[in-house]
């Protein structure tokens, strides 16, 4: 019952949440600095695919899942999906061009969150495990990046800026740190 | 077999994505946009659009009208504290070290100012003469309306974001104009002996 009632709801949210991000104030408050669009924007956009994952029909999800095993395929195209949003370019070309806009509103949302939301549940520990390490080290590294670098990576955003983007990507880097630190010390895993 | 199918899905997927990422980064050369505007310009130099400004003596001043000379341009505005302040130093250093072809009209210095609603004549003018810039190939100049900025600023790949502090913040460098009015070289800011060495290579 409560996973029926989940994938009822599911893309009701994802709608309303993806409406909301597509508001004109909400984008010029979210992309007006490097850390409010790198950090809360992309990922609010991945959820809005995490939860659409739940309302794909069955059939459908289960052929996608013959070529997922393990959610391995899902782990690659976010992986590289992922890459691209976080090179600087594609930062300062989502907002200074249109059709990389669209982009952004489209591929975050179905080549990033879909394919997690879709492939999280089939993953096990080694292959969960992978995925949040290599997490935990990008924002470690791009962190540092960012912090340390003494030019502007962005065009469109301010050097300060880009320090507190920094900032926050090592917390959050650690924060994910600490969770897999607790899930391993005193979780408990599944066999695989 | 699902392993297999998976197997080949993730291929797929990494062949296709290295070639959008490859595309993407210009063949992993530049990952932001500053370096991506260095490369284009060298690789198709957009042609310069002919943009009215006016000058530190109020005259009037088309910018295909300086075809047949190279140009050095850089963007400023007037009230600046930190990046312009260093570029107005330069041009005045570079009016020293490239006085000849500056005097014989081969090349000019053009600073273009990006804030016109301040930037004045009488503006433009003071701002020349805090480095103690001479007449000499030297224009200060802001563009005579929005529309003219904007082509400009789209053309230059410049982006300019207010700093929180009433300014404003820029990529700052030296734009190359060749005499067909095509840019065609992006330098960096802060080392005039390297631009008057690569504009003495360029010169007839």
């Amino acid at each position: 019952m409560r996973i029926a009632g989940r994938q009822r709801l599911a893309p009701a949210f994802a709608a309303v949440l993806f409406a909301a991000l597509l508001l004109p104030p909400a984008r010029a408050w979210l992309e007006g600095r490097m850390s409010l669009q790198m950090l809360v924007q992309i990922p609010l956009l991945i959820g809005v695919g995490w939860l659409l994952s739940a309302a794909l029909p069955p059939r459908l999800g289960e052929g996608i899942a013959r070529w997922n095993q393990h959610g391995i395929s899902s782990v690659v195209l976010a992986s590289l999906a992922g890459m691209f949003w976080m090179l600087p370019r594609s930062l300062d070309a989502a907002i200074g061009e249109p059709w990389m806009a669209v982009a952004k509103f489209a591929s975050v949302p179905l080549l990033i969150g879909l394919p997690l939301g879709l492939g999280w549940p089939r993953m096990g520990f080694v292959v969960r495990g992978v995925f949040l390490l290599e997490l935990i080290a990008t924002f470690f590294r791009l962190g540092w990046l960012y912090l340390v670098s003494p030019v502007r990576l962005c065009n469109s955003y301010l050097l300060d800026d880009q320090q507190r983007s920094g900032e926050a990507m090592l917390v959050i880097g650690s924060l994910i740190l600490a969770g897999v630190m607790i899930k391993l010390l005193w979780g408990r895993f599944d066999s695989t | 077999m699902p392993i297999l199918r998976t197997l080949l899905a993730s291929t797929l997927l990494l062949a296709l994505g290295g070639a959008v990422l490859t595309v993407a980064t210009d063949g992993f050369q530049a990952f932001t946009s500053e370096t991506a505007r260095r490369l284009a310009v060298r690789r198709d130099p957009p042609p310069v659009p002919a943009v009215l400004l006016e000058t530190q003596s109020g005259a009037r001043l088309d910018l295909a009208e300086l075809r047949g000379r190279w140009v050095l341009v850089d963007f400023i505005y007037t009230r600046c504290l930190t990046w312009c302040l260093a570029l107005g130093g330069e041009f005045a250093q570079l009016q020293d070290q490239l006085a000849a072809p500056l005097a014989d009209g081969r090349l000019v210095l053009l600073s273009i100012s990006f804030d016109p609603a301040h930037d004045t004549p009488a503006e433009l003018a003071a701002y020349r003469q805090r480095f103690r810039g001479r007449d000499g190939g030297w224009i200060v100049a802001r563009p005579t309306s929005e529309d003219g900025l904007r082509q400009l600023l789209r053309t230059f790949g410049v982006t300019v974001v207010p700093d929180r502090m009433g300014g404003y913040v820029h990529n700052a460098a030296i734009q190359v104009v060749d005499p067909q009015g095509r840019l065609v070289l992006i330098l960096d800011a802060g080392n005039p002996q390297a631009v008057a060495q690569t504009m003495r290579g360029k010169l007839p």
